[in-house]
């Protein structure tokens, strides 16, 4: 694709780094588990940038202390959804901020189409812009299953 | 010889007795009132903090009863009309004076304000009392405005930022990590068209923002509808192309409100999630489009244009931590507030103070970093800082240990003039953040690692490697102009 040459989506903290290990993964959990964030997983096959709600895997784990344990969780989830898109979510309660601290992609499918942008001629010179992702072209059952 | 420096017994105290002190004719500002050493500010007060340089022979005390006077009630004589009102409570008081360290002929003054003397939600009024008479006050060499501490019934009349820092990362979807931009090079002369290309390679090649610099309006060699219409094609076709949510300041600031409007509802009409204005369109146009922004849905950057002719010297003018202030409450969602290691002025410690004005719930005093008093903000929304000038991908572990994730860096020249072209500019800072806040989160000392951390990511990534090549050694070693009081002065080394 030339508008993306690696064809990866590069949402998250660290899309621009290589695949994390499960190594490297512990220590980031580590880190969130020392500042007091609730770790999460969420899934989906449409990482549309508006995509806000992925699919949860499980709830938030407010009371899961342990790395070893988080990522138990998310090696679960990827055998249950290998080829959906994952990330690791740090939510932060305190006053004020009350939102995600951290979120980093822990999982690919193997094939990521990307995004195509559709433009509406509007008065003037104007375009209405909008991105729509060609996996949701198909429908839910079809997207996720590794081929093009 | 008496030089009237020192506060004596005997000096002049305040005249209680009402015959006496509005006979027709001139006082002393510490007979008059101004003066009130055991006063308590009350919750509800303004407390500033000024640094008055008075003229020769001019007592300190004097001095501040006399700014005290001259940003509230007095004038420079006697008036009956005083008597028409609760002149006792409206006099502002200065009620402690001290020597600044090691700054002979400079004094400290702290001034409280009652609470009736502003106007809810109007920083326009705040200032015209503050600082609209009293700087240019002929017993006066000079003075500053160091610091101000609100009452939290004052800031309560405030909506503050629009978006906020937290919305803002939940509407771009970006977490954890600082945000990254740059500013369009050449400052000026770009046409539509070619201006369009800069931020399509810019935000392609990993940047979340670029952005219009602040002397970018609607000149001859570029209309603004055009730099509209050709950066928002360049938004959205990065967008398509990495998932993500991407964004450019387009700059909205003109020469009259109505054509401000006019700008800013076309960054709309054309989906951009967020506006610039430059600070020189004045508090009153900052929180018009405050609330302009906040109708829309629009994150609102503000580019400090201007204010370091009035705040770079420590002897006279303000404080940007006041600014900073002031414009948290008069309500942006981004706002430049220093580098520290980059072009521009801002001693690290000071520059520190200054994010903590935006980001905190409650500011609390840090004389080192110049925060003189502490700052109960009220939930109220917290500004995203924005590091600015001069800074580049070598400098990532100084600018990550420096500020924290909460911050948007802006590499305008460290992104545009990478030998490999500007996409490897901002692939370059993009792999070097996102190493380093890794690496961080991993345990490792980014202030003494991270040159190694750079030089570890940069062979995976050429473009990374480059840019240390091209800029690793540069620095912007000099003295600070305005670094604490409270800590010895020095120029940021490695």
């Amino acid at each position: 694709m030339m508008t993306n040459p690696t064809g990866r989506i590069t949402q998250g903290q660290f899309s621009f780094l290589p695949e994390l290990s499960d190594a490297e993964i512990t220590l980031q959990i580590e880190y969130g588990l020392k500042k007091g964030y609730a770790w999460s997983i969420e899934y989906t096959d449409d990482p549309h940038p508006r995509n806000t709600y992925w699919e949860m895997f499980g709830m938030p784990m407010f009371d899961l202390r342990d790395a070893a344990g988080v990522l138990m969780e998310l090696n679960n989830c990827r055998k249950s959804f290998p080829q959906h898109y994952m990330r690791l979510v740090a939510f932060d309660s305190t006053r004020n901020i009350e939102s995600i601290a951290m979120s980093f992609i822990v999982n690919r499918p193997a094939h990521e189409p990307g995004f195509a942008l559709e433009r509406q001629e509007s008065r003037g010179r104007t375009l209405r812009y909008s991105v729509r992702s060609y996996v949701s072209d198909r429908p839910e059952g079809e997207r996720a299953n590794g081929k093009a | 010889m008496d030089t009237g420096t020192e506060t004596r017994l005997d000096a002049p105290t305040a005249i209680k007795d009402a015959k006496k002190r509005y006979r027709a004719g001139v006082l002393k500002y510490r007979q008059m009132g101004y003066w009130e050493p055991d006063y308590v500010p009350k919750a509800t007060d303004t407390v500033c903090l000024f640094r008055i340089t008075p003229q020769e022979g001019v007592d300190p005390v004097e001095a501040a009863a006399a700014v005290a006077g001259e940003s509230s009630t007095a004038t420079w004589t006697v008036v009956w009309t005083d008597r028409l009102t609760a002149c006792d409570s409206y006099r502002a008081k200065a009620f402690k004076v001290e020597p600044v360290p090691n700054n002979p002929g400079q004094y400290f003054a702290w001034v409280a304000y009652d609470i009736i003397l502003f106007e809810e939600g109007s920083i326009a009024n705040m200032t015209a009392s503050l600082i609209g008479n009293v700087f240019s006050f002929k017993p006066l060499k000079a003075a500053r405005l160091e610091d101000i501490q609100i009452p939290v019934a004052y800031v309560k009349t405030f909506k503050g930022p629009p978006t906020g820092l937290i919305v803002e990362r939940e509407r771009l979807d970006k977490f954890g990590r600082p945000l990254l931009g740059a500013t369009t090079k050449p400052k000026l002369g770009l046409s539509g068209r070619n201006y369009g290309r800069v931020i399509y390679e810019g935000l392609k090649g990993g940047l979340d923002f670029m952005k219009d610099d602040e002397n970018i309006n609607s000149q001859p060699f570029m209309h603004w509808r055009d730099r509209f219409l050709y950066v928002m094609d360049a938004v959205n076709k990065a967008s398509a192309a990495t998932g993500e949510v991407k964004g450019s300041y387009l700059n909205v600031t003109a020469g009259t409100m109505e054509d401000m409007y006019e700008r800013a509802e076309f960054a709309k009409e054309l989906g951009s999630v967020i506006v610039m204005i430059d600070l020189i369109v004045g508090w009153t146009c900052i929180q018009s489009m405050s609330n302009w922004a906040r109708r829309n849905d629009m994150i609102l950057h503000l580019h400090r244009a201007g204010h370091g002719t009035y705040t770079r010297q420590k002897s006279h003018g303000v404080s940007f931590r006041v600014i900073a202030k002031w414009l948290r409450l008069a309500g942006v969602d981004h706002m430049h507030a220093g580098t520290a290691v980059g072009k521009l002025e801002g001693d690290p410690l000071t520059v520190q103070g200054y994010y903590n004005v935006c980001r905190d719930s409650f500011t609390k005093q840090d004389l080192p970093r110049g925060v003189y008093f502490d700052q109960d903000w009220c939930d109220l929304k917290k500004v995203m800082p924005v590091a600015s000038g001069g800074i580049h991908a070598g400098q990532m572990h100084q600018l990550l240990d420096l500020f924290g994730d909460d911050v948007c860096l802006q590499f305008g020249g460290g992104t545009i003039g990478h030998p490999g072209g500007i996409q490897a500019g901002a692939v370059a800072n993009r792999v070097a953040l996102e190493a380093m806040v890794k690496a961080r989160n991993e345990g490792l000392d980014i202030r003494t690692q991270g040159p190694e951390i750079l030089r570890k990511a940069a062979r995976f990534c050429s473009p990374l490697q480059q840019a240390l090549d091209t800029w690793g050694e540069i620095t912007f070693n000099y003295t600070p102009t305005d670094a604490s009081d409270y800590v010895p002065t020095a120029a940021v080394a490695h």
